[in-house]
């Protein structure tokens, strides 16, 4: 086991899209010895440029380091830690679950119902369920469906974005 | 309209870059470009080895502090590139390397001689880029030369398909110089923050005991006149890394010789002691500091750095400052000059001070014991210098050799030491000695090397041969990988595994086979006409092998993980105490 971790962090990067801008940034982590937790890429309301939310793991001078050694990567255009800011951030999990009895078909629609999660595809046995939130809702979820049986599990990892008043953003 | 091949395109952009010369190597994929360069102003150094190619560059790079030029074909000659690159990025020396790449079309198929140029060399790169369209070429060059030597200069490939270098578009002169650079992610912070620089200004003013600590920052920012103002105004004793040898000269009374492992008395007890560290374009590596938590344990530390990532990567900063050395020290000169005139009284404790750590140099000097009955290494150093007036271009293979270079070689200016100080990669002296010649055909250029290093690029004579450099090889040959020996010897029992080479070329008729000249000193007394006698050959390279002490040590030494205080130094003849100056 390695020791426990540091407080999370979730930074957000702004990069151009272009080929070999994600490898940099992930090679980075490795290179550098950085631990990633989740990752996730997306496109962003500029065609230019991709949005990346890390959730990374370190002592404050490791996350000083990473959001540093971050910008100073030319196609990184933005870097945010929203770590302590008023932010936005989601999370989407797919689950299949086993549901081969009466009595689990009721538990799952009970705790979807609960959770508000959709039940997205329905086979003789299984449910796949849909469910959007922020981390520890998702993790509460699981916890709950596991009884169940998860037959596989997939999950986005974490987006996130700073609130805004007035049109401006929390920075 | 002119229309071009990007063949074509190539050579022009790099003639009205200023490229004058470019190291290279030629191969399958490259072969459009080799067409077009015989025609051009630029001058091609068809080296023997493309490491070569990339360590001459970058050597013409440091030199000149004009961005280094390299070339070579795909697969083998991009990954054999690689070393050198990695040299330059871990010295953060401006060099462009073209590479060749199989045509767009068979990329990923594992083509004949093709490698994932951009992926090998990403971690060793500043930047590097793929060019897949003929449009996207003249932009790519000029970026590529943009980013090489603009803010923390580095390294910066440029993949080049065979197919996109030989399809035609058009091409103007004019389009390309006057195109402005923009890229939305970088911009470098040049003039360093105004309040930052007043914060510091009154700390080295008000400091009693402060040290210039000055690194390979001060040299490719040009910022050696500011230093040495600096240091004169304020009666601050400097120490420079490895990489910023020759920034203040060799017998500047303010200067205390390198610091860190290998480095003075002097120059680690000052930065011991010291209550203000002064760092300016240095990034506190493990060789400088030895165990982190001692170094400059008293210390209130500034740090000027055009890189913020490394402000605060191993020791903790107080007065951070953002910026190009030079136009940080230019402001920050400006201000001690008004804070002085309100707290002149401060200038006699740091004389005192200053004083201090001169006689720490004078009981405590770089040393070794001569003997007039067999070649100390160091000796050849000591005389290369006193022949040369300590003018020569100095170049360095990695190990004692380089260590000896560094504590004996009396420097008079910067940009004359060239050494792979980041990486430590053997064999960079000869072909580093290749790429200073070649940017400065009148100076004297001597590769300090050792027999281990020279062999590592041997094959470079058959360069120097070919294009008449006088280049001087004084190989201080003891017949072992002498740092490693030193080690094994220090931390193993003297336990000497594989570091022994028993079997060596005769290197006097080495050089000769290769049209080069060969000389050889087995006694103390030679040395002095072996030299003079390189000295004086003007039209080819010489080898001179001094045949050395087998088994000399390079001291002071501070073994690994420990403080720099606690160095291990040479056995004085005449012992004396050391007395507690302040």
């Amino acid at each position: 086991m390695e020791k426990a971790c540091y407080k999370k962090h979730i930074i957000t990067v702004l990069v151009e899209n272009k080929p070999g801008a994600l490898a940099r940034i992930v090679e980075l982590f490795t290179a550098r010895g950085y631990n990633i937790e989740s990752l996730n890429v997306g496109e962003t309301e500029d065609k230019t440029l991709s949005r990346l939310t890390l959730v990374v793991c370190g002592d404050e001078k490791v996350i000083e380091q990473i959001v540093k050694q971050l910008r100073k990567l030319i196609d990184v255009v933005k870097v945010r830690d929203l770590t302590g800011k008023p932010c936005l951030d989601r999370e989407l999990l797919i689950v299949r679950v086993n549901v081969d009895t009466k009595d689990k078909k009721d538990e799952a629609k009970r705790l979807s119902e609960i959770f508000g999660a959709q039940i997205v595809d329905v086979s003789h046995d299984e449910y796949t369920l849909e469910l959007t939130g922020d981390e520890a809702q998702l993790d509460a979820f699981i916890e709950l469906i596991k009884p169940l049986g998860i037959v596989e599990m997939a999950r986005t990892g974490r987006v996130a974005m700073l609130r805004s008043l007035y049109g401006k953003t929390f920075d | 309209m002119p229309k071009m091949s990007g063949a074509e395109i190539f050579v022009r952009a790099l003639e009205l870059e200023g490229v004058k010369h470019i190291f290279g190597y030629p191969g399958g994929a490259v072969l459009d470009i080799y067409d077009k360069l015989k025609f051009s102003d630029i001058d091609h150094i068809l080296v023997r080895h493309e490491q070569a190619a990339a360590m001459a560059a970058d050597a013409y790079a440091r030199v000149t502090g004009k961005v280094g030029v390299c070339l070579a074909t795909s697969g083998p000659g991009a990954t054999n590139l690689v070393t050198g690159l990695a040299v330059a990025h871990m010295d953060s020396i401006p060099v462009v390397a073209f590479t060749g790449q199989v045509p767009t079309y068979m990329i990923g198929n594992d083509a004949f001689q093709e490698v994932d140029t951009t992926g090998i060399t990403r971690p060793i790169s500043k930047y590097n880029f793929l060019v897949k369209k003929i449009d996207e070429l003249a932009d790519t060059i000029k970026k590529a030369f943009y980013l090489a030597r603009s803010g923390r200069p580095g390294v910066v490939v440029v993949d080049l398909p065979k197919d996109v270098i030989r399809e035609i578009t058009e091409f103007f002169d004019k389009e390309y110089k006057n195109k402005k650079v923009e890229i939305r992610g970088y911009k470098p912070n040049l003039k360093g923050h105004i309040g930052q620089i007043k914060k510091a200004a009154k700390e080295l003013v008000l400091s009693a005991k402060p040290v210039l600590y000055v690194g390979g920052g001060v040299i490719a920012s040009e910022a050696w006149d500011e230093v040495r103002e600096l240091s004169e105004l304020l009666n601050i004793p400097v120490t420079t890394t490895l990489m910023a040898l020759g920034a203040i000269p060799y017998d500047h009374p303010n200067y205390l010789y390198m610091l860190g492992m290998h480095g003075s008395y002097a120059a680690n007890m000052a930065i011991t002691e010291c209550d203000l560290l002064f760092a300016v374009g240095a990034r506190f590596d493990d060789r400088v500091t030895g165990k982190l938590e001692e170094f400059a344990p008293y210390a209130t530390v500034v740090h000027i750095d055009v890189d913020p990532a490394e402000i605060g990567k191993n020791k903790k900063v107080d007065i951070p400052i953002v910026g190009d050395a030079k136009l940080v020290l230019r402001e920050l000169i400006k201000e001690v000059k008004k804070l002085l005139k309100k707290y002149p009284e401060t200038q006699e404790i740091r004389k005192k001070w200053l004083k201090a750590t001169q006689r720490w140099k004078e009981m405590y000097p770089f040393y070794y014991e001569p003997s007039d009955r067999v070649i100390k290494p160091q000796y050849v150093v000591e005389k290369l210098s006193e022949l040369t007036n300590g003018e020569a271009i100095i170049t360095t293979e990695v190990g004692q050799n380089q260590m000896w270079a560094a504590q004996f070689y009396r420097l008079k200016k910067p940009r004359h030491f060239l050494s792979s100080g980041g990486l430590g990669a053997m064999g960079y002296g000869f072909p580093a000695a290749i790429g200073a010649q070649v940017a400065k055909p009148e100076a004297t250029v001597i590769d300090i090397a050792g027999d281990g290093s020279i062999q590592m690029n041997i094959q470079e004579l058959a360069t120097a041969v070919q294009y008449n450099l006088p280049v001087k090889i004084a190989i201080l040959n003891n017949g072992f990988l002498g740092m490693v020996r030193q080690w094994q010897g220090m931390f193993y029992d003297k336990n000497y595994s594989n570091v022994c080479l028993s079997v060596q070329p005769d290197f006097v008729k080495l050089a000769e086979s290769y049209g080069a000249v060969g000389l050889r000193a087995e006694k103390p007394e030679e040395v002095e006409e072996v030299i003079k006698e390189a000295l004086s050959i003007k039209d080819k390279p010489v080898v001179m092998d001094f045949i050395c002490d087998r088994e000399e040590d390079v001291l002071p030494f501070v073994p690994p993980g420990m403080a720099l205080k606690d160095m291990v130094l040479p056995k004085y003849k005449k012992k004396k105490a050391i007395k507690k100056v302040v």
